[in-house]
């Protein structure tokens, strides 16, 4: 009876509160022109638990979930599956797919200053004052095979309004931006099995569609080396044709290279292209890992596994990779099953792991913060 | 209130004199209790019903939890699915509204453990194993029962022996009072959510031996309903509270049956025909800038089936099992800023099944029971395997009672075979064959140590497997061909106390109480796989233990001024852990975590009070804290909820015509909660009832 009451009395519903950030202490301060770098964690699909955290070189802290202390009042936090997240002038910009918007946030107190609504947006990059943003959501067409177009959208970043769009393939993802053009991935993802095949590339001046370029099915990653060569990934088809990367060369404007390597995430530093990917064998039966990184001068894999202590071990499901462009240490994340916290492991610059911590849910996406860097 | 106490000890002394075997007495103590809960019936249908009691041959070494008549009426449910929440050891999963997906999970054991039996015959889902108990009225049906591990009564199905848990559905068979040959019922039920649900029920009677029942549902309701998120500071003020209106759960349902019902010397058999047939909307899931779906499903469910059972010798009895259904399933996505998705899946199914029961000695029988079963899915989808499966089982059972003691073992033997082949485009890519044999036992053990008092000591153990869905297997993309059966192994132990006191206040008690330990191997779960966002691949990789306590009780007081009060209580403890990922232990990890929405503690208190043509229904339920992962972080926490529902009905006298009003509140205390993440539950609410009887 006892424990009867003591459950019913235990057992009420609270005041739900908002979350405060959690400070996690990992490692030495450091002090460099970077000042810390936010990581978005995506969320599994319908959960609303897209979430941001963030790092402080300066006091060595791993500070988790910070959007709810920063914006109280805003329902329902940050919404359902972040998808991309980027710096830009005083601004830290973040693609809530799902939600079908951007939250504009001030780059260091994390306020909520604006709210762009693009349904079904994907991905963000940013050019003379203008930030664009692939989005899976064309106009509809009456169609009996229903088709639907992707396009990007062209936003002042000083109004933060929609300013034009331009249609592209079907659902595009990543996009670049090199030599007055934009290059968008068209990935046809929603098209089984008839992936779209080309990069789309738009006249930044005009903000018209030129052409498309023919690299491999389902395109996800394109990013251009200060060679103005693009190194696009394809995921492939899952059976047959496998994830590859491509390097297309914008000046000479052909396809110069491809090389096999599957990709779930890049990150290019200087002249290094660090390659995360999990790869499912229906040989084994089982996930199959690669930590590469190409050496963009030379096209070369210069390294399998730049992972050297053996901690590849312990990750369940690498997501994404990031380097710190002053230090050259790497953050690898980790995804594990979808639906739990992931964890980031940071390595230096040999892939000797110096920490790791409990981050949110599917962690995904870098934006590094500071001076004097590119803040893409 | 005498004259309901002089029909109890008549009945007991009836039955007694009937049979004086030790079993029955139990029944006969549940059977008065629910005689005088229910008050006013009159003695010749209670004795009948008694009777048919008394013929039964077994009860079962441990009996089921059980709902029935004015209980079942009384507790403001709509569907199977709400009513079963008052059982001890249930969890259910209640996407919210009048037409969302609730499904149920009896000790944790996951949905596909559990069985679902149509008037005695299961209702199959090849492609998910989920059924949906949400579609299920209880308009017409007159008894819910669930046992764990098995019904332990050996002359049944083998498919009665293939699931972890059980729960039957009994519909309502005609019954004529004197002399009448036709029995008219129409209700109508209307309130919140725009609900409006007539349903009609003709019974009648062909011969002595043959009655006919049809009964038709139409149910329609806008599924619109407030609900509201809110999130305070920790000094307790408000920073952020929203309230909105669920938006797409508009739900259009018919329901027709029709059934033959037939007696002869020494056996029964009836036949029914069932459909159903549904569109709704599906609400989604309410996320940042997201507050309403355009998803939309049709369903509907055709099924023929028929019963034969007969005594051909005092040592021989025969049932015989026949089903064929169809189900379809559309789904629409027409949102143009997602994935355009338009799939509709067919389903057949044909089942024979035969028990033969033979009594070796008075006190030990023997059962056989073969089932064929045969499934097909056919899909809208590229790639899919167009699976077809047999499925062959054969059960052997025997029952063996001596003194106050009892038991039952069995054996089952599976024999599965699939076929599939993937076609791309029309051209067929990859044929395979699946072959699969397990047998798998079970064991019931009762005892009754005082031949004078009502003390039951029980326990079981049952090992049983779920096979992979045509899902887990075929599905594009996230299927596994090379999947495994998932095991669910059960241990259990309790007691049962009955206590009829036909004196004073008190007429009754019931208590019973049971400590399991269940674990769960080769669970199917969803891997991520590959590169690419969200796409999975099904593996036998899950670890599940379930530790657990689930106790009841009820009891029945005979108040003055002709007052009955009925009160059950139910509660349950479980201790779910994952145990799938050893290495991931420690700070937000999920191994040893609690399984997700499995609560440590949940009950419910349902108080039943009649007076004359006056009834009065107060049902409480609670689920206590949970977490929506296994990874039992603070992000991952749910509150509690709990909810007070009333309702109170008058049965008015009309010539011969009865008209029963009742009206109901659920809710009371207009609690805003989600059962499934960011899938909100209705506040308070309301509900009138008319029921005519001519």
């Amino acid at each position: 009876m006892t424990f009867l009451l003591s459950v019913l009395l235990s057992g009420c519903r609270e005041e739900v509160t908002i979350f405060l950030p959690e400070h996690v202490p990992v490692a030495q301060p450091e002090f460099t022109d970077i000042e810390g770098f936010y990581l978005l964690c995506e969320g599994n699909m319908g959960w609303n638990k897209a979430t941001l955290d963030y790092y402080d070189y300066a006091a060595g802290e791993y500070i988790r979930n910070i959007f709810s202390y920063a914006n109280p009042t805003v329902p329902k936090e940050m919404g359902d599956v972040g998808n991309d997240l980027g710096i830009y002038g005083s601004k830290l910009y973040c693609v809530i797919n799902c939600s079908n918007k951007i939250d504009v946030l001030d780059k260091y107190t994390c306020q909520k200053k604006a709210q762009i609504n693009i349904p079904n947006c994907r991905f963000i990059r940013f050019y003379g004052g203008y930030a664009y943003v692939t989005s899976y959501a064309g106009p509809v067409q009456i169609n009996p095979d229903y088709e639907q177009r992707g396009y990007v959208a062209k936003i002042d970043t000083v109004t933060m309004q929609v300013i034009d769009t331009c249609l592209v393939g079907f659902q595009p993802d990543e996009l670049e931006i090199v030599g007055g053009k934009i290059y968008v991935a068209n990935s046809g993802g929603y098209m089984v099995p008839n992936y779209e095949n080309t990069l789309s590339v738009i006249d930044l001046a005009t903000f018209k569609e030129e052409r498309r370029i023919p690299i491999a099915i389902n395109l996800q990653c394109v990013r251009s080396d200060h060679r103005g060569v693009l190194w696009v990934s394809s995921r492939g088809d899952y059976y047959t044709r496998s994830s590859k990367i491509y390097a297309y060369d914008t000046r000479k404007q052909q396809l110069v290279d491809s090389i096999d390597c599957p990709v779930s995430s890049l990150w290019l530093d200087g002249d290094s292209l660090y390659v995360v990917s999990t790869q499912w064998s229906y040989v084994s039966m089982s996930n199959e890992f690669s930590y590469a990184i190409i050496d963009t001068r030379t096209h070369e894999r210069v390294s399998d596994n730049f992972i050297t202590d053996g901690t590849d071990k312990e990750i369940v499901i690498p997501y994404a990779v990031a380097v710190n462009p002053i230090t050259k240490d790497i953050y690898v994340t980790d995804a594990k099953d979808y639906v739990s916290p992931g964890r980031l492991y940071c390595f230096d610059r040999y892939g000797v792991k110096k920490w790791d911590v409990r981050t949110g849910d599917i962690p995904a996406h870098f934006a590094f913060l500071g001076n004097n860097i590119n803040e893409r | 209130m005498r004259r309901s106490l002089v029909i109890a000890s008549f009945a007991l002394l009836c039955f007694l004199c009937a049979n004086a075997q030790e079993g029955v007495l139990a029944h006969q103590v549940d059977s008065v209790m629910a005689a005088v809960g229910h008050g006013r019936l009159d003695s010749m249908q209670y004795i009948q019903n008694v009777i048919i009691y008394g013929r039964r041959p077994y009860e079962d070494v441990i009996p089921a939890q059980e709902l029935t008549g004015k209980q079942l009426e009384g507790l403001n449910s709509h569907s199977v699915a709400d009513a079963v929440r008052y059982f001890a050891g249930v969890q259910l999963k209640d996407y919210g509204g009048v037409g969302g997906l609730k499904t149920v999970d009896i000790r944790s054991m996951g949905t596909n453990h559990m069985g679902v039996f149509y008037d005695g015959i299961q209702i199959g889902n090849a492609q998910n194993g989920q059924v949906d108990l949400g579609k299920f009225s209880l308009d017409n049906v007159e008894a819910i029962s669930l046992y764990n591990g098995q019904r332990s009564n050996i002359f049944q199905s083998a498919k009665d022996y293939g699931s972890a848990g059980t729960i039957y559905l009994r519909t309502r068979r005609p019954k004529f009072t004197d002399g009448k040959r036709d029995n008219l019922n129409v209700s109508f039920k209307t309130g919140s959510f725009g609900l409006v649900n007539p349903s009609l029920r003709w019974e009648h009677k062909l011969s002595r031996a043959v009655s006919l029942s049809f009964n038709s549902e139409f149910t329609y309701a806008t599924g619109k309903y407030r609900f509201r998120y809110m999130r305070h500071y920790s000094d307790g003020s408000v920073a952020w509270d929203t309230t909105a209106v669920r938006q797409n759960g508009e739900v259009r349902s018919y329901r027709l049956e029709a059934g033959l019902f037939g007696v002869m010397s020494n056996g029964k058999w009836h036949a029914k025909a069932y459909w159903y047939d549904s569109s709704k909307g599906i609400p989604g899931a309410i996320v940042n800038n997201v507050w309403k779906h355009a998803q939309k499903q049709w369903d509907s469910n055709f099924f023929l089936q028929g019963a034969y059972q007969r005594k051909f010798t005092d040592r021989y009895e025969m049932m015989f099992n026949a089903k064929y259904s169809r189900d379809y399933l559309h789904y629409l996505n027409p949102d143009t800023t997602l994935m355009y998705i338009d799939n509709k899946f067919w389903q057949d199914e044909i089942y024979l099944s035969t028990a033969n029961k033979y009594t070796i000695l008075t006190d030990w029988d023997l059962n056989l029971s073969v089932d064929y079963q045969w499934n097909s899915l056919d899909a809208t989808l590229t790639g899919f395997g167009y699976p077809i499966r047999h499925t062959v089982l054969t059960a052997l059972a025997t029952a063996y009672t001596w003194h106050g003691f009892k038991a039952q073992g069995s054996l089952l033997y599976t024999m599965v075979n699939d076929r599939s082949s993937a076609r791309f485009d029309g051209q067929v890519v990859g044929r395979t064959s699946k072959y699969m044999n397990k047998v798998t036992p079970a064991v019931f053990l009762s005892w009754q140590p005082w031949q004078e008092r009502e003390l039951n000591l029980r326990a079981f153990y049952k090992r049983i497997f779920r096979m992979p869905t045509f899902n887990d297997l075929y599905y594009t993309d996230m299927g596994n061909i090379t999947l495994d059966p998932e095991y669910a192994t059960q241990y259990n132990v309790g007691f049962l106390y009955r206590l009829l006191a036909d004196r004073g206040l008190l007429a009754g008690i019931k208590l019973s109480a049971d400590a399991y330990y269940n674990y769960i191997t080769d669970k199917i779960i969803a891997v991520p796989k590959g590169t690419g966002q969200y796409r999975w691949m099904m593996m036998n990789v899950g670890k599940v233990k379930i530790r657990g306590i689930d106790v009841s009780a009820r009891t029945t007081l005979n108040l003055p001024a002709d007052i009955i009060l009925d009160i059950n209580l139910s509660y349950t403890y479980q201790k779910a852990q994952d145990y799938t990922n050893p290495s991931d232990n420690g700070d937000g990890g999920t191994y040893k975590g609690q399984l997700a929405y499995i609560p440590w503690h949940s009950g419910s208190v349902v108080g039943h009070l009649n007076w004359h043509d006056f009834d009065l229904n107060y049902s409480f339920i609670y689920v206590g804290e949970r977490y929506h992962t296994s990874a039992n972080t603070r992000e991952n926490h749910e509150q509690p909820w709990y909810t007070h529902d009333l309702s109170a009905g008058y049965l008015f006298h009309l010539g011969k015509t009865k008209l029963k009003v009742s009206g109901e509140v659920n809710n009371l205390f207009n609690q805003y909660y989600d059962v499934i993440l960011n899938y909100p539950m209705p506040g308070r609410n309301y509900k009138l009832i008319l029921k005519f009887d001519i």
